[in-house]
């Protein structure tokens, strides 16, 4: 029975949580110096498949086998020994430490230190991944990062590499020195399973494919012969209309920015360079760029939770660069955050008290101090409905709602309270594809309604499907402003990657 | 009334005496913190280390003994907090102020029957030859044990985290429990190990206290010491020899302040007894002033719940 | 292993049972605290939680004494749950309660011995403004250089402590009282003394004052724009700021609020059963406060409860002192118990845990016997 070409065999594995079945019976197999990929939306269960390779995550049923034998990982530890080794997409790297205290740490063994830098030299020489070791890791790109992360788990001679989404945050000439990188190794008989949601990247790289949904394997295909088209359907299942934007209208003036900059208190925070910008009522403006490059800085210096260092914002003619949070919110200019939990919305409160959150002031929530929980709860009664959020009710905790549909709420609650000016950073990140069709369309009939939007993504896709006008946050500085109909991805992806280093 | 009646070098030979309990208690908590846990019980296991070993070596007659017990005092408190905190993921700010209250109801009750009993004396240790430098030999080298220890521990927890492979995993879960985490570093395990550590240091500065300080017991006898040492570890940065140095100016204060009543000066003895409180206020006003430039000091998981991932 | 998992939503039902658990657990290992010391924990715990209220040889004088000592218990713990809930940590109310006391005593004693009706008055209000501006101090240095508030209004209560010292040997000693330390006894002096209204009740002005407060703050809490910015800071820091919630703003009201509280308290207990200002003055209500508040779980009607049971186990306690020889500080052990079953038990309120006995399975652990 057993496949000689197989390293890894994972037979039948489930995990359930509380609130939902992350892995429902989950087989794979993986083969000697192939690169596999693993492909599914977000929330199809990948995560948590490789979690459980790696031994971060018992599994309630199932069985793995490595190299033919049992394999049954005590602890990532564990998995290092037998020779599994992962890249993760968050959580492993230490801001305030060096790159060498970084790489000293993955390492299970206690080396000398001279030795170690002597081994992660040579490991870096060889497959091109340059780093210096003294530098304090906070201050590094996301490329710099991953390059880390990989050569901490490369020193430790692995047989088989996990890596979880690991072009997501990368600009895309990193991307394409990552894939000669993992095409190096594979070639040198290294077996690797990719795990990503991004079609074109797959069929560059990969010859087999898992595609899982709702936790369950759904097809097994070579991605080589098989149309983006057909595995996208297989990822999502159900067929949903894609949205629709009507024709560009381009109102007056809504917002302009002058020389707006910002200096961080906080050491690894990302400086706001001198940034202008005009946008009218009507437009979409797309800001692109990769994670840490000033995005969640520019939103709330926007929003008013920061306050700029320099510069100045007029919103319809007034000046409102002094104006606060609820200043700015009652002349109409709304924000989306990007974190969810703990930034947009509160997880151990009720949706009827997050409503009170931004629209206290604006929707008559409370009187003189005290508030109205009556009307609270109807406008978040009324959310749910029009954007169809999934929840047992405005009495649900915010934490109890899956990611889509807390984002489906919290943008929600903004659109319902008719924003002049839309600001929203990574409307449908972890957000499913139904849900995400449905906020896009969302945005695209706020703008039909007259109103402006700023939409901060690090999805190409998406911005060049709704925006009119496309920017690009690099290092916080802003690019030109370009006419989204003129672009095309590699225009988007030579704006985007003149990152800083 | 006269300061020429003070000899400087006892004094300063005093002031590292006075400074030991605080020095060894804010240790034991720089290293609980540097692993992102927040004790605020320090005052509490401080005092029933001093309690502990209060007992044991009255009953004993051996001060070796009481501070090995002063020791396990701190760390069976400490062990509380461990329990509350790191299984039962309870509040860190408000567990350490019940293990405070705790503390200090403990030891009134064990302490009962121990008040203005003097302990057996805790001697000297001359170090030869160096003990007879003049000014040096009396300031240096004619301590007890415990205040050579205290210094030999500095040095120990200086390299601990600038060179070794523990401290760095330390300081790695103080830094980010998450990562740490998925590492496959046992964050609740090394910080169960971490807080049981600061007991001990706790404990033992406790019994310094009790033991050779004073020495005998009275209920309430920190007064506040434990709360300083905390303070002290903010003014440190987090840094073993800024923690000797601040630990060593404190203790300066305090001797000076006591000296300064003893003199009968005309200042008044309250203002000079709340002195040592108000410098460490100025103290913490002055770091968190200048901390607004360079955050990078703090552990980053400091006072944070791990879940788990 | 033990699996904990957060709750879907919370669990009503746990919410309020969790301290009444925390209480039972206190008393189980506090009997065996009582056994281990060589007294009938029976007979302790009995005297701690019943006798002082149903028995008829002590209740008579332990009624009183129980309404006395909750309401500055409940006052304080008042004011500091508020901080609390916003993670702003004011552990220095035994200052600011020195500190109103003082205020308003110096107040009295400087009018004395005119005779108005608004001494009084003034008197509350020196109170009030003596603990605000005591708990001022870490309220700004906190805003102003972000100073750690814990530290900062805990040294302060050394140093009330010390200034109350000064002013009985000092400022405010009685200069009829023969060079004893201690000032004039203000309840005796009839426009400053706080008496008992209604005999033997124990009830007086600053009773009345704390079931307002009760009250008034239940529906600030739950009603007000200020109470829900303060739960929102206390649970998400980043969306507070985000909703606008200016949080120096929250910073100076919780500190002024529990400073003012403790400040009143200080003044009622001064001229009420205290009467007169001395070294002595304060006996720990300041930090007892700490636990009240956690053990009402942050809310001002579980406050009122836990004001009393907490004045319950200090009358019950000089009962078990009496009656069998119970030191004081077994109490304070006892009430530190409390708060740290309270604390843990507060993980079910909003995790589940389960026992995963699957996974021991796998671990081939022999099972236990029984």
């Amino acid at each position: 029975m057993p496949n000689k070409n197989i390293i890894l065999k994972i037979e039948g594995i489930s995990k359930e949580y509380p609130t939902v079945k992350a892995n429902d019976y989950v087989s794979l197999d993986l083969e000697y110096g192939k690169i596999q990929a693993l492909l599914g939306e977000n929330g199809a269960g990948k995560s948590t498949l490789v979690k459980i390779v790696y031994g971060l995550v018992k599994p309630d049923h199932g069985k793995m086998y490595l190299n033919g034998v049992e394999y049954r990982p005590k602890g990532p530890q564990d998995a290092r020994s037998k020779g599994v080794g992962m890249v993760f997409q968050h959580f492993s790297l230490f801001d305030a430490l060096t790159v060498f205290e970084n790489i000293a740490l993955g390492l299970d063994k206690n080396l000398k230190k001279n030795e170690l830098k002597k081994r992660i030299l040579d490991v870096s020489k060889e497959y091109g991944l340059s780093i210096s070791l003294d530098k304090i890791v906070g201050n590094l790109s996301a490329g710099e990062r991953q390059r880390i992360e990989i050569i901490r788990c490369l020193l430790l001679n692995p047989k088989i590499m996990i890596m979880d989404e690991p072009t997501s945050v990368l600009t895309p000439g990193e991307v394409s020195d990552l894939f000669s990188v993992l095409k190096k190794l594979s070639n040198a008989g290294m077996s690797i399973l990719y795990i990503s949601h991004k079609l074109e990247e797959i069929r560059t790289l990969c010859t087999k494919a898992t595609i899982m949904r709702r936790g369950q394997v759904v097809k097994k295909c070579d991605p080589q012969n098989i149309s983006t088209s057909k595995i996208a359907e297989e990822m999502v299942g159900t067929s949903f209309s894609s949205p629709k934007k009507s024709k560009f209208k381009k109102g007056k003036e809504c917002l302009k920015i002058n020389n707006l900059s910002f200096k961080p208190l906080d050491p690894f925070g990302i400086p706001i360079r001198n940034l202008n910008l005009k946008i009218h009522h009507g437009e979409i403006l797309g800001i692109g760029g990769v994670a840490g490059n000033g995005q969640e800085e520019f939103l709330s210096l926007l929003s008013g939770e920061l306050k700029p260092t320099n510069g100045s914002l007029l919103f319809d003619g007034i000046d409102i660069t002094k104006f606060n949070v609820v200043e700015r919110r009652n002349k109409g200019l709304l924000t989306a955050p990007e974190e969810r939990l703990g930034h947009a919305a509160v997880p151990v409160m009720t949706l009827t008290e997050n409503c009170l959150i931004t629209a206290e002031h604006r929707m008559n929530l409370s009187k003189k101090g005290f508030i109205d929980y009556e009307s609270s709860k109807k406008l978040s009664d009324e959310i749910i409905k029009k954007l169809d959020v999934r929840t047992s009710g405005s009495d649900a905790l915010a934490r109890s709602l899956s990611g889509g549909n807390l984002q489906k709420f919290v943008i929600g609650r903004e659109l319902i309270q008719n924003p002049k000016i839309f600001i929203v950073n990574q409307p449908t990140w972890g957000v499913d594809a139904a849900a995400a069709s449905s906020i896009r369309q969302q945005i695209l009939d706020l703008a039909k309604d007259g109103a402006a939007v700023i939409v901060i993504s690090q999805d190409l896709d998406e911005l060049l499907e709704i925006s009119d006008v496309f920017c690009a946050l690099v290092g916080g500085q802003l690019s030109s402003p370009e006419n989204t109909s003129e672009l095309n991805p590699s225009k988007l992806g030579m704006l985007i990657s003149n990152s800083k280093e | 009334m006269d300061f020429s009646d003070i000899n400087f070098s006892l004094l300063i030979a005093s002031l590292i005496v006075a400074a030991t309990p605080i020095l060894l208690a804010a240790l034991g908590e720089l290293i609980t913190e540097k692993s992102g846990v927040l004790n605020l019980g320090v005052e509490g296991m401080m005092i029933f280390g001093a309690i502990s070993g209060f007992i044991v070596t009255i009953e004993t007659k051996n001060p070796w003994l009481g501070f090995l017990c002063s020791c396990v005092g701190g760390m069976l408190l400490a062990s509380i907090f461990a329990v509350v905190t790191q299984i039962f993921r309870a509040n860190q700010v408000a567990s350490g102020l019940a293990l405070t209250l705790f503390g200090l109801g403990l030891s009134a009750l064990l302490g009962q029957s121990y008040t203005g009993i003097k302990p057996v004396a805790f001697p000297d240790m001359h170090i030869p030859i160096l003990a007879d430098i003049p000014i040096i030999g009396i300031i240096l080298f004619q301590h007890d044990f415990i205040v050579y220890f205290s210094i030999f521990a500095v040095i120990f927890v200086y390299f601990l985290f600038r060179n070794s492979h523990f401290g760095l995993i330390i300081k790695a879960i103080g830094e980010n429990h998450d990562s740490a985490h998925a590492l496959g570093y046992k964050v609740i395990l090394i910080r169960f190990f971490t807080i049981l550590i600061g007991g001990a240091f706790a404990g033992l500065g406790g019994g310094y206290l009790s033991l050779v300080r004073v020495p005998q017991w009275t209920e309430g006898m920190t007064a506040g010491a434990g709360w300083i040492a905390l303070a002290l570890v903010v003014f440190a940065s987090w840094q073993p020899f800024r923690l000797l140095i601040g630990a060593y100016i404190f203790g300066g204060i305090t001797l000076l302040q006591l000296n300064l009543q003893a003199l009968g000066l005309e200042i008044n003895v309250a203002l000079l007894s709340m002195s040592p409180y108000l410098v460490t206020i100025g103290v913490l006003v002055f770091m968190s002033a200048r901390r607004n430039k360079n955050s990078l000091e703090a552990p980053r998981s400091l006072g944070k719940t791990f879940f788990g991932l | 292993m033990l699996k904990i998992e957060p709750r879907k939503n919370h669990s009503n039902f746990l919410e309020v049972s969790a301290p009444v658990i925390a209480v039972f657990l206190t008393m189980i290992f506090g009997g065996f605290l009582f056994l281990s010391m060589g007294k009938n924990p029976f007979e302790a715990i009995k005297l701690i939680f019943w006798d002082p209220i149903m028995s008829p040889t002590f209740s008579e004088y332990s009624r009183p004494q129980l309404v006395i000592k909750a309401a500055p218990l409940i006052l304080i713990a008042l004011g500091l749950s508020f901080g609390f809930r916003a993670n702003i940590w004011n552990i220095g109310a035994e200052g600011q309660y020195i500190m109103g006391a003082l205020i308003s005593g110096s107040i009295g004693l400087a009018l004395y011995p005119l005779d108005s009706m608004v001494i009084f008055p003034l008197m509350i209000l020196g109170g009030i403004i003596g603990g605000v501006l005591w708990a001022m101090i870490p309220a700004i240095l906190k805003i102003r250089f972000n100073t750690n508030e814990i530290l900062v209004s805990l040294m302060l209560v050394y140093v009330a402590e010390q200034i109350l010292a000064l002013a009985s040997v000092g400022f405010l000693r009685n200069p009829e009282g023969l060079g004893f330390p201690g000032s004039r006894d203000l309840s005796k002096y009839p426009s400053a003394a706080n008496p008992e209204l209604i005999a033997n009740s124990g009830i007086h002005m600053g009773v009345i004052f704390s079931i307002i407060a009760v009250i008034v703050l239940t529906y600030f809490l739950i009603y007000h724009r200020l109470g829900f910015q303060i739960k929102l800071l206390g649970q998400a820091p980043k969306a507070s700021k985000f909703s606008g919630v200016n949080s120096n703003y929250i910073i100076i009201f919780c500190l002024g609020l529990s400073g003012g509280l403790a400040g009143v308290a200080g003044m009622f207990e001064l001229t009420g059963p205290a009467g007169l200002i001395n070294i002595d003055f304060n006996v720990g209500y300041g930090f007892t406060a700490i636990i009240v508040a956690f053990l009402g779980r942050l809310h001002p009607i579980g406050i009122l409860f836990a004001g009393l049971l907490m004045s319950l186990t200090y009358v019950g306690g000089e009962l078990a002192q009496f009656m069998l020889n119970i030191p004081a500080a077994a109490i304070q052990v006892f009430q530190g118990m409390l708060l740290f079953f309270l604390l843990s038990t507060d993980l079910l309120v909003s995790y589940k845990i389960s026992l995963n006995l699957s996974n021991l399975k796998t671990k081939k652990l022999k099972p236990f016997k029984k």
